[in-house]
């Protein structure tokens, strides 16, 4: 059945087109690239990021990028590493304003310059209060990221493979060469030869129940390098945002708290104020998450339900129509309810990895705690860990890794690439993608009885969020642990009914629950081993942060027999000595 | 509720005509039609296909005419639509899959229309200024997901597979009524050309189909008048 891939050969490979790829892409115009999205690119997630993009403008009061560090550092629980974040910070600025030449359409200031708006754990003066640092486009800043990038690419006459979903790296002594990827409009396996790889994939979102991620986000980029034998950064913090409609688990916009919306209990508290006496409802997105759920475990839902209300009633029609009408949309589709009048019905829900493949400030990946680099491999966005979140990103920032650390990668790609010779192929580049699909779509699945994809992956998804969101313990953790493995053993006996190669989504969606299963079991693995509660990774057995043993970054490998590794390599710690964090 | 899903299926390449499928799903009155083709896929017939991501209405992927409206399946909820949906793919683009269709064409007539900003000269250190006026004259056409479903439900399309289409006027919309673009008579000349705006024939389907609200319609007849006046 196997027929020969098809070969490319282009200096540079740019996984996923999303914020980060694009950017990175926008920056090696004029050197040979390749970028591959299983998707349109215009279908990417950053389009979905909503409230705005953090950078210390100062457009309506005093700011500077070292208020915006200090509150990123503060944010992720000091597990961020602070060169990385000083360089976020402050490129953030430069970055906003560029993709203003580009024409992103941001909301304005009645003078005309880029409007603002305070944003969770954002704050002046380090702590003193809210700020307003979100330059946001109404509720809508990523969907303007993602097509002003787009319009770029356009212009520049960018190559791109449309609907490709990469399934392999390659790698030939020491060095990356290549990727192999299937189109999934024809079921055709190609081999992209190349001196450079970036991984700008995104996010693992859907290994939880109740998200605001899309389909796509899978986690292909991180468990197609984790099995390549790089390892996996702090994948143990998984951010759940406060706010996702109840059940579905679609976004509402920190946006709206910071225009002045406030949380409800179900007696009507504005339980924010005994939690978070100065940030109230502006607090980072793990303190309020686990407030939420203190709230709910304690009674106070509404109606006895899994929910608490979000407030939006007093802001006023004006208000909630001009600067988060997408917000109030979605609201009203899918709830039946006008936020102007009602109150919306919340749960936190998964929403953003901190974790993921671990880089330098240039976006090359490293392998080791010593930060080996590996030679023509980049990561960058969300499937990266540079690490600029820690334990806990922040509001705003992950528009703003995604463009900073895209540009910084795309730049050093195209020195890479300038500087270096192709490396060889390894022989047979396609033979492991081949025998991995024919055994999804042909194989006997080694006696044992078919499994369905489908049923797998809801197992995988309800395990993971009983047992490894927002509160932990180490019994939840190791029951969740035997049963990510027992489904990886039981993903050997999936086969998919498609035959047809024409979009074979089932074939799609079969890969990707292999993706799905690795990088669940590393982030269990993280979180069980974690013995301490930091940012978004709450033990209940060890609720204290405990920097004397675990101001670390873990590196999880995969290795040979199954299973993980796990090492740690340590924090860079610049201009802020770690402190009791308080809001 | 029981609702009866009816789904027009074709491969190019396999099948002569397309044919029909049922499928009974059970359902909650405020499930997406998006859900209920997960429902067929995940647990009856997985060999369904089509397209989808972020499931709320942002990424464009899942247009289809559903009930005989070109809608997204993740922003319609069944209480919309009763007990018995008909599903099939947009209307003017060629069946690839079952409700996948070719966009390639619909993507090259965008890139038709210089959708960039264009502005000569260096820009400043900071941001250009924009009054929130000049900002509002081109709002509603930034929303645009490029799903598809506003070309896909114009007969002039239908009848005229050249005409550049409305999704692709209102991506020029957005650039001509920008204040910060200067590429205004490039843009005019591009969309006078005779498979431009007067392919309109003002039918309003395209602004009923937009799952994102633009006045789309509009839009197209603001492009007009710009060309006739020579100005924006």
């Amino acid at each position: 059945m196997a027929e020969s891939p098809i070969y490319h050969k282009h200096e540079a490979v740019i996984v996923g087109a999303g914020g980060a790829g694009l950017m990175a892409a926008g920056n090696l115009v004029g050197r040979d690239v390749a970028v591959l999205s299983k998707l349109y690119p215009i279908r990417s997630h950053t389009g979905a990021a909503q409230g705005g993009i953090g950078a210390a403008l100062g457009n309506h009061e005093e700011d500077h990028w070292e208020w915006h560090m200090f509150d990123t550092v503060k944010g992720g629980d000091y597990l961020v590493d602070q060169d990385a974040a000083e360089i976020l910070t402050r490129e953030a600025v430069e970055t906003v304003y560029e993709l203003e030449h580009w024409g992103l359409p941001f909301s304005r200031t009645p003078e005309g310059k880029i409007a603002q708006r305070r944003f969770g754990g954002h704050t002046r003066g380090e702590g003193k209060g809210p700020v307003r640092r979100s330059c946001y486009a109404a509720d809508r800043t990523g969907h303007m990221i993602l097509q002003t990038l787009y319009q770029q690419s356009i212009k520049h006459g960018m190559r791109f493979f449309d609907e490709y979903l990469v399934v392999d790296l390659l790698m030939e002594g020491g060095r990356t060469a290549g990727v192999v990827a299937l189109s999934i409009a024809d079921g055709q396996l190609h081999v992209f030869h190349a001196k450079a790889v970036l991984f700008a994939t995104g996010g693992y979102g859907r290994v939880y129940q109740t998200t605001s991620n899309a389909h796509a986000l899978t986690g292909d980029g991180m468990a197609v390098v984790l099995r390549a034998g790089v390892p996996l950064e702090d994948m143990e913090f998984f951010q759940f945002h406060p706010t996702g409609i109840y059940k579905m688990g679609i976004l509402i916009t920190e946006g709206a708290r910071g225009e002045g919306g406030k949380l409800l209990n179900g007696r009507g508290e504005r339980f924010m104020e005994k939690y978070a006496p100065t940030m109230l409802d502006l607090a980072p997105r793990d303190i309020i998450s686990r407030c939420i759920a203190q709230e709910l475990r304690e009674g106070r839902g509404v109606d006895g339900k899994r929910y608490v209300h979000l407030d939006l009633r007093h802001l006023g029609r004006d208000v909630i129509e001009s600067k988060l009408p997408d917000i109030t949309d979605f609201v009203r589709t899918y709830l039946g309810i006008d936020p102007i009048e009602e109150l919306i019905p919340v749960q936190p829900t998964a929403h953003y990895a901190m974790g993921g493949i671990p880089t330098d400030v240039l976006g090359r990946v490293v392998v080791d705690e010593k930060n080996t680099v590996l030679p023509g491999l980049y990561a960058a966005g969300e499937c990266a860990c540079v690490s600029v979140h820690g334990a806990n990103r922040l509001g705003t920032n992950s528009l703003v890794d995604i463009l900073v650390f895209g540009r910084r990668s795309g730049r050093d790609m195209a020195r890479y690439v300038a500087e270096s010779e192709f490396p060889a192929l390894p022989p047979q580049p396609a033979e492991q993608a081949e025998a991995r699909i024919a055994r999804l779509r042909e194989g006997s699945g080694g006696g044992g009885r078919e499994e369905s994809a489908a049923v797998v992956r809801e197992e995988l998804q309800q395990e993971l969020m009983e047992k490894a969101s927002v509160f932990r313990t180490a019994n939840n953790l190791v029951q969740a642990l035997d049963r990510v493995r027992e489904l990886q053993q039981r993903y050997q006996q999936v086969r998919v009914q498609d035959r047809s190669r024409v979009f074979n989504t089932d074939l799609v969606e079969a890969l990707e629950l292999g993706f799905l299963l690795d990088t669940a079991e590393v982030t269990v693995a993280g979180a069980l081993a974690r013995q301490e509660s930091r940012g978004a990774h709450f033990r209940e057995d060890f609720p204290q942060r405990d920097d004397q043993n675990w101001l670390k970054h873990t590196l999880a490998y995969r290795t040979a027999g199954g299973g993980v590794e796990l090492k740690y390599k340590p924090v860079t710690i610049t201009r802020f000595q770690p402190k009791e964090r308080k809001y | 509720m029981k609702i009866t899903l009816r789904v027009k299926r074709f491969e190019a390449g396999r099948d002569r005509e397309p044919y029909w499928a049922e499928y009974e799903v059970e359902a909650e009155p405020t499930d997406r039609v998006l859900d209920l083709l997960h429902a067929v896929k995940w647990h009856q017939d997985s060999t369904l296909a089509f397209r989808r991501s972020c499931g709320h209405g942002v990424c464009g992927s899942d247009a289809m005419l559903i009930n005989g409206r070109n809608r997204l399946a993740c922003k319609v909820l069944v209480k919309e639509l009763g007990a018995r949906i008909t599903i099939e793919p947009m209307r003017g683009f060629s069946v690839v899959r079952d409700l996948i269709v070719e966009m390639e064409g619909f993507f090259a007539k965008y890139r038709s229309v210089q959708p960039y900003l264009i502005a000569d000269g260096e820009p400043p250190a900071n941001e250009r200024l924009q009054s929130p006026e000049q900002r509002a004259k081109f709002d509603d056409t930034t929303k645009c997901i490029l799903c598809g479903a506003c070309t896909t439900s114009c007969p002039s399309f239908w009848s005229n597979p050249d005409y550049v289409g409305p999704a692709a006027i209102v991506n020029a919309h957005r650039f001509l009524f920008d204040s910060r673009d200067q590429a205004a008579e490039e843009r005019l000349a591009l969309l006078g050309d005779r498979d431009g705006v007067w392919r309109c024939r003002t039918i309003y389907n395209c602004t009923e189909a937009c799952p994102r609200g633009i006045e789309v319609t509009r839009a197209i007849g603001e492009v007009k008048k710009a060309i006739l006046l020579g100005r924006r």
